[in-house]
């Protein structure tokens, strides 16, 4: 019978044991050594039955498969674009996957998307070899024009989502800005200039804050005050 | 035979440790053992130029060793990569590569870089050491954390974490290693001077302990920065 040796939700170190015995099963960021589980990251455990995994809490974006990213254009090619990610990686947006219509081969592809525009994309795949095919031709894959791009730690993107996006929904409602959030850690935020530096610092104080309890009533009271209106908390839009 | 500064022989001077010091490193640390300190800063993995420098079988790790020009006890220490620096670079990188996966990251690169502020003995082990907090800080995959101290030969007697003054004592031999803890390992073991085998033996386990308490050192280093985040989810 196998022993799990740490408590759930702990803490883990790279190198520290997490379970002895042969009936554990090494999840994410976990390693087997012999009849030992050992964490291979710095993070949190999560202890599923005899399943170990580990949380990351700090770390780059590493790419991985149907995530939906922000990244910007940095080359064009014969083929298509090059587009960087916010990781050591870049990705590539082929001519046919960008858009629904139809680009002839002597096009100039700068009419699509030009150098640095920025753009919100969906990854089909990633090989061994971290080369990264993008895809544009999904709902909610677009350009985007306007507005400020903020990075943030990519760790921390599933708390200013919230949960099924409750938290950036409530920031959208109270400033009245259009929000994207890439899973790369890359923020676009548009709307009323002074609307726009509001959900910038509430962006950043969820980034800041996450990991300290009560963090939806904080952001709720921290919008009211900025924005001098009421929140509703939970609406999903 | 005491030593000079009262110490028992596998006691270590006085820790101190930091993680995550550096805001705009991917991860960092501070590590002070005695009067040495040694910041480490963690940058990547990211994109590797010029491109010849690339390896599309594994990522590359780059060291980068400095005693800054105000850090020795006496003299100015000349800025810029010596043959020292360079060898000791050399040294770390090789201490930590085997704790990296680093066939996860192809073409890629991760930078460390060690700044020694003020140094009094034992500088390779506090920057490996500290180094081995900011890559773990980086959240970069590791088998091991790295543990590293000098240990050496004083007036005869094996001993752990040599200071300046131990040092300087005639017919001190200083071995400096690193340990993964969790199996014993060594990745680094360098010597000077003359010694005979059952010492150096004796010494290696008596730096082995040493490292074991380091190293706890180290995790309670990286636990408390987030140790907010344990109460709270």
């Amino acid at each position: 019978m196998s022993e799990i040796l740490i408590k759930d939700k702990e803490i883990v170190v790279p190198g520290e044991n997490l379970a002895k015995g042969m009936d554990c099963l090494p999840g994410n960021g976990t390693y087997r050594d012999k009849e030992f589980i050992v964490a291979s990251k710095l993070g949190m455990v999560n202890v599923d039955g005899r399943a170990l995994k580990i949380i990351p809490l700090s770390g780059k974006y590493s790419p991985k498969r149907d995530d939906i990213i922000i990244g910007q254009v940095c080359d064009i090619v014969f083929s298509g674009w090059r587009v960087e990610t916010n990781s050591a990686y870049q990705a590539m947006l082929n001519v046919r996957d960008a858009t629904s219509e139809y680009i002839e081969k002597t096009a100039d592809l700068t009419k699509y998307f030009n150098f640095g525009d920025y753009i919100v994309a969906k990854i089909t795949n990633v090989t061994s070899q971290k080369l990264i095919d993008l895809t544009m031709k999904a709902p909610g894959l677009h350009k985007l024009s306007g507005g400020r791009i903020i990075k943030i730690n990519t760790n921390k993107v599933p708390r200013v989502i919230g949960k099924q996006g409750s938290m950036v929904s409530m920031v959208k409602n109270a400033t009245g800005c259009r929000i994207t959030v890439g899973q790369n850690g890359l923020v676009w935020i548009d709307g009323e200039p002074e609307n726009e530096i509001i959900a910038v610092d509430a962006v950043k104080m969820i980034e800041k804050e996450s990991h300290i309890s009560g963090l939806t009533e904080r952001i709720k009271s921290f919008l009211e005050k900025s924005t001098g209106k009421k929140v509703i908390v939970g609406e999903v839009r | 035979m005491t030593r000079p500064d009262k110490r028992k022989i596998d006691e270590t001077r006085k820790i101190e440790a930091k993680a995550g010091i550096i805001p705009r490193a991917d991860g960092s640390a501070m590590f002070k053992i005695g009067n040495t300190i040694a910041y480490a800063a963690v940058y990547g993995p990211r994109n590797l130029y010029p491109k010849f420098l690339q390896n599309p079988q594994k990522g590359i790790l780059r060291c980068s060793y400095n005693m800054m020009p105000f850090s020795g006890s006496g003299d100015r220490v000349r800025p810029g990569s010596s043959r020292r620096s360079r060898e000791i670079s050399m040294v770390t990188e090789k201490a930590l590569m085997p704790v990296l996966n680093l066939e996860e990251y192809p073409n890629a690169v991760i930078d460390i870089f060690i700044e020694l502020p003020q140094t009094d003995a034992g500088t390779r082990c506090a920057g490996i050491c500290a180094a081995s907090i900011a890559l773990a800080d980086a959240g970069l995959v590791m088998k091991s954390m790295v543990s590293s101290i000098a240990v050496g030969l004083v007036n005869d007697e094996p001993v752990a974490d040599l200071s300046k003054e131990e040092e300087d004592i005639e017919g001190t031999v200083d071995i400096p290693i690193a340990v993964l803890p969790r199996t014993g390992e060594l990745t680094l073991l360098q010597l000077d001077g003359e010694i005979k085998k059952e010492d150096l033996q004796k010494a290696i386990e008596i730096g082995k302990k040493a490292c074991l308490k380091i190293n706890d050192i180290q995790k309670k280093t990286l636990k408390d920065k987030y140790k907010q985040v344990n109460k709270d989810v």
